[in-house]
């Protein structure tokens, strides 16, 4: 067995039969750990790379547990049959994997070697040289960008969005296949203004590219409770479907490939 | 390769208003044919069976009143009333009478009855005391056999009481050379008799028989022919006027010749379709492949421009409504085991033909369209799908799954054609396989399945393990020892295998005593006419005159035996953690939990007789009191507690259907103890025995009638559904699911099997929601599965599973971006999910 395949790494959840978060059927590694807290993440189990507890139906849960690249490859490579005919495979998520950059290096390599298709779900909230890590073994970078405003996305995510864009400068060189996805979030950057400058920076960096916008749902309330932590966001409502055309045309107005949802 | 026309064609203002009618009325028992049969009975006592079934077919049919419904194109109706049903008294009618004056009311379809057909029916039925087949076949069968289906162990229901169909007849041949075709291959095989040969007798009576069947079918044919210019000259509308006497000239040519046209070869096909469920209450009267045999028709008509695809889509959907026209009342525990007023005509689009090329056509996708048109239960639209399946079809019959309508069901070609070469089709023939009824497999026009010969509970002998074979007092299964020497497991295995073996040998005596009655008391000419080689050997259906020959009765409840014998062996023999002895108390007091009234006797039952056997007297009131403690679930807090944990310790083993390889081979092997006796045995008519796995809707009622198994299950509640892992067992998502389901031998259960899914209609949401869902299904018949079916559930399923979330533990849903298990979400994003089917936005 190659030594990569003992890679340690820290999960909390694998997701199978997923058919919106890259090509064909796919199985999600959600990894623990992010550098951001946006305010709004459906997955706050995911923010701290330590293992915890949360209440989920009134039983405490341990979320986070360590395994290697080869258990969580047993486990993925399970659906094998799946991807084989939809041109489907593994998606990293989280959390954030670029927080566990070899261990996320290993389980794409690893996925490579058995022939299943790779993408991430990544804030590329990380060091350039830490992204490069993956690119070879990346096929679909799915990059969030959140706002072009660094002291809005600072307050609504507890970071600077400056390393962002300069990574996705980057990215929309070097991977293989970058699609910028962008959670609307109401209160936050919902307006067609903040939308555009957006589509506008990814018009910039890769004309005609792939963009995806995420209606905000409130999903993972539920969780903060759990967990014990505050949702900070009780007072807004998911965008009606109609704000979310009006966005879209904002979007396709750059010339970009735009589609509501992953 | 394959060339076909795909879009979506618009539907006929017409077809509403005959759905509108279909359902105006409550279904009504009609009397005619009882009445006409019973006066041909009368008439020809003491000539041959064959002779007296073509003669009351005859007298039948130049009799029953005929009726063209408002806005018909394709005609021919048994009933006065649409939905409505003939009686059958040759099968069985005791049942009827009984159930008189409640059928009107019972919650699994109800029939109407008017008190004036009540008497008619109650005088026709003095003569048919001692001539039926269910009566003969009680006479048949061992007392043994008789036994184990007063204790439900498995039950024969269906063809005792009724006909047996279950059957594909020729139709490409009646559309190719009509029914006098037919009768010059009779008369010429009638001419080939000599006298001095051995079968001159059954032959040459059964020929004339099949000859005087047919003419009887065309002249009701052209009955509707006289009736259709009748209303033709009365009718005001010239539209319609037209139309009539179009009708007219169509039944004045089909089925007697060839059909010159494809509206003619829907009329032919109709015929044939509604007389065979006139001569005989057999269900599960399928069509089969009608996309591949209406096709010469269909794409000459279009050629020569006599045909628009709209008119022949239109024709499609009429026979659809007929489709749900017939009707068939069956006893009241039967029809909880088919609820649904079904009749289980299956219709199946799509996959190879005999050179094993792909022939998909226009009309398969025109199959689909129709049923997306008319919404209804009826034909049981199937596909088949392999290799070669274009995905623009499988797409389009994803598109009908996601109306939530339960159809199409798809079926596996790669399994299926080398499972019935197994049985001794020739490749040719298995590659043109279609299903019958549920999701049996057969060759048309050349088989006798009697498929759905029975249900076996798998559950039950397991039972009898723990009470060395005894049941509600009464020795029923072999003497497999008492509980407390089986040392290991191989033993407990052992025991269980023993008394399924017992039990299958009782199940196939039941059927093969069912089978000779219906050759000896209702052979069926008219069904025979069209099944090869029927008129080659001179011999009925019924009497083994098909080439294929089979009896396929079908196993349910695997998942329940695979979890179960899986704790047992983890528990008591692995882990040493219980006693068998544990387990049975466990069992036989529900886990604790209360009891219903059925399962409240038998455990009293069971206690007195311990009792007695330990020389105690029991009194009337000993009994009424000991009745009324378990009613009333009374159980010590320390036996509780042990309950408790046992369930507990249960519930944290492994469990089918969650692509867990030490369960799923263990299920596999599970199965085996099912199809492996079976295949050694033969039937009356020269064929074997071959198995299905797969319920129809009994594991609900059967369900009721089983005690508490060792996998966790509760007394009285459904049994596993065909090869689906148990209910709200299965919690890894589709496919793992799909995994471990595939991890069965399909092979060998060559009668079918049955594999449900539910999921929410949000999870075939979009062109990738269908795409997946595609892939689903692509994947499990990759790694060997063999049927698949889904439950697309709506939002007050949604609710429900809010409110039992452990019925519902597999139900799959769409949240964002993916796909989850909805009980596994919390609250306020199942109120969500809820919330946002309502406005159908994800």
């Amino acid at each position: 067995m190659q030594e990569y395949m003992n890679t340690k790494g820290r999960i909390f959840d694998i997701q199978k039969f997923s058919v919106h978060d890259g090509p064909g059927v796919r199985t999600i590694v959600f990894l623990k750990g992010c550098v951001l807290r946006c305010r709004w993440c459906c997955n706050p189990e995911s923010q701290n790379y330590k293992i915890e507890q949360m209440e989920t139906a009134g039983k405490l849960k341990t979320v986070g547990r360590d395994v290697t690249v080869k258990e969580v490859m047993d486990e993925v490579a399970k659906d094998r049959v799946y991807y084989e005919i939809s041109g489907g495979g593994l998606t990293l998520s989280g959390g954030e994997c670029l927080c566990q950059p070899e261990f996320s290096a290993a389980l794409l390599r690893a996925a490579h070697y058995y022939g299943f298709s790779t993408a991430i779900e990544s804030t590329a909230c990380a060091p350039l040289e830490t992204i490069r890590l993956l690119l070879p073994h990346l096929d679909c970078y799915l990059m969030d960008i959140k706002h072009i405003n660094g002291a809005k996305h600072r307050e609504f995510t507890g970071k600077d969005n400056a390393l962002i864009l300069e990574n996705a400068k980057a990215l929309a060189k070097e991977a293989r296949h970058l699609i910028i996805r962008v959670p609307v979030i109401p209160t936050f950057n919902d307006t067609e203004e903040e939308i555009g400058a957006i589509a506008k920076f990814v018009s910039d960096i890769m004309p005609g590219g792939e963009i995806n916008l995420l209606p905000y749902h409130r999903l993972g309330l539920d969780k903060y409770k759990g967990l014990g932590r505050e949702y900070t966001l009780t007072d807004i409502t998911p965008p009606e479907d109609e704000k979310m055309q009006r966005l879209l045309k904002v979007a396709e107005s750059y010339g970009l490939k735009a589609k509501i949802g992953g | 390769m394959a060339e076909f026309y795909s879009e979506e064609i618009a539907k006929s203002p017409r077809i509403p208003k005959l759905v509108e009618y279909l359902f105006e009325k409550k279904p009504q028992i009609e009397a005619d044919r009882a009445v006409l049969i019973t006066e041909s009975y009368k008439a020809s006592e003491g000539k041959p069976i064959i002779t007296r079934r073509a003669e009351a077919f005859e007298h039948i049919l130049d009799n029953l009143p005929i009726t063209i419904r408002p806005l018909e194109l394709i005609v021919g109706s048994n009933t006065k009333q649409p939905r409505s049903c003939q009686v059958f008294p040759e099968y069985s009618f005791e049942w009827l009478e009984n159930e008189f004056d409640t059928i009107a009311t019972r919650s699994a379809d109800p029939f109407d009855i008017s008190e004036e057909t009540k008497k008619v029916l109650h005088e026709v039925y003095k003569y048919w005391k001692g001539k039926t087949t269910s009566e003969l076949a009680n006479e048949y069968m061992s007392d043994g056999a008789k036994t184990a289906i007063e204790h439900n162990i498995f039950t024969p229901g269906n063809y005792f009481y009724n006909g047996v169909g279950h059957v594909t007849v020729d139709y490409a041949e009646v559309l190719a050379i009509g029914f006098e075709g037919i009768i010059k291959k009779a008369e010429a095989e009638l001419a080939g008799c000599k006298d001095g040969d051995s079968n001159y007798a059954q032959k040459s009576t059964f020929l004339r028989a099949v000859i005087k069947s047919l003419n009887a079918a065309c002249r009701y044919a052209e009955r509707y022919a006289v009736l259709a210019l009748e209303e033709a000259k009365k009718e005001t509308d010239e539209k319609r006027r037209l139309e009539l006497a179009l009708i007219a000239q169509n039944c004045a040519n089909v089925p007697r010749h060839g059909a010159s046209s494809f509206y003619e070869a829907c009329q032919s096909f109709w015929f044939v379709q509604m007389l065979l469920q006139t001569e005989s209450s057999g269900h599960s009267i399928s069509p089969g492949r009608f996309d591949q045999y209406m096709y010469p028709y269909y794409k000459a008509d279009l050629e020569s421009g006599k045909l628009t695809r709209e008119f022949a889509q239109e024709l499609i959907d009429c026979i659809w409504v007929k489709l749900n026209d017939l009707n068939k009342a069956r006893d009241a525990a039967s029809a909880e085991g088919f609820a649904g007023y079904s009749l289980f005509q299956n219709l199946i689009a799509g996959g190879q033909n005999t050179e094993g090329i792909d022939v998909t056509n226009d009309l398969s996708f025109m199959c689909i369209t129709a049923s997306m048109h008319v919404m209804l239960p009826q034909p049981s639209l199937s596909v088949r799908v392999w290799n070669g399946t274009p995905h623009e079809f499988m797409l389009r019959a994803a598109e009908l799954t996601r109306t939530g309508i339960g159809l199409p069901a798809y079926y596996n070609d790669e399994v299926i054609i080398p499972a019935l070469v197994s049985r001794g089709l020739t490749l040719q023939d298995a590659r043109d396989y279609n299903i019958i009824g549920c999701v049996e497999p057969q060759k048309a026009g050349k088989t006798d399945g009697w498929h759905d010969a029975a249900f076996f509970n798998m559950c039950r002998p397991l039972e009898l393990v723990f009470s060395n074979g005894v049941d509600n007092g009464v020795q029923i299964g072999p003497k497999t020892g008492d509980i407390s020497t089986f040392d290991t497991f191989e033993k407990f295995y052992d025991a269980y295998k023993a008394q399924m073996n017992y039990m299958i040998e009782m199940l196939v005596n039941a059927d093969n005593s069912i089978d000779c009655a219906h050759a000896e008391r209702c052979p069926l000419p008219f069904l025979s006419s069209m099944v090869e080689d029927c008129i080659g050997k001179g011999k009925s259906v019924q009497e083994g005159g098909a080439v294929y020959n089979f009896t396929g009765p079908q196993g349910f409840g695997i998942a329940n035996m695979a979890d179960s014998l899986f704790a047992i062996r983890t528990l008591v023999y692995e882990q040493r953690r219980y006693t068998l002895k544990e387990f049975a108390d466990a069992l036989i007091n529900n886990y604790g939990e209360p009891m219903s009234d059925l399962l409240s006797e038998q455990l009293t039952t069971h206690v007195v007789k311990q009792l007695a056997d330990n020389g105690k007297i029991v009194s009337e009131n000993d009994i009424a009191e000991i009745y009324t403690k378990i009613k009333n679930n009374e159980t010590s807090p320390d036996k509780k507690a042990l309950y408790n944990k046992l369930r507990e310790d249960i519930d944290a083993l492994p469990k089918f259907g969650n692509d867990n390889i030490e369960v799923d081979m263990f299920a596999r092997d599970v199965a085996y103890t099912y199809t492996k006796p079976l295949e050694n045995y033969r039937n009356p008519r020269g064929g074997i025995f071959q198995a299905g796995l797969y319920p129809v809707s009994a594991n609900v009622p059967l369900g009721a009638q089983t005690g508490a198994t060792p996998d966790g299950r509760l007394a009285g509640t459904p049994v596993a559904d065909g090869v689906s892992p148990a209910a709200g067992r299965d919690v890894n998502g589709p496919t793992s699911s799909c995994n471990s389901v595939a991890r069965l031998d399909h092979f060998i259960a060559s009668n079918g099997t049955l594999f449900n899914m539910k999921f929410h209609p949000s999870a075939l949401k979009g062109r990738s929601g269908l795409e997946g869902f595609v892939t689903l299904i692509r994947g499990y018949f990759a790694q060997k599965g063999m049927h698949m079916q889904f439950n697309v559930v709506s939002r007050e399923t949604l609710l429900e599973a809010q409110k039992y979330p452990d019925k519902y533990r597999s139900l799959v849903v769409r949240v964002a971006g993916y796909s989850a298990l909805f009980t596994t979400l919390s609250r306020s994003l199942q109120d969500d999910i809820i919330n946002r089917t309502e406005q159908g936005g994800f």
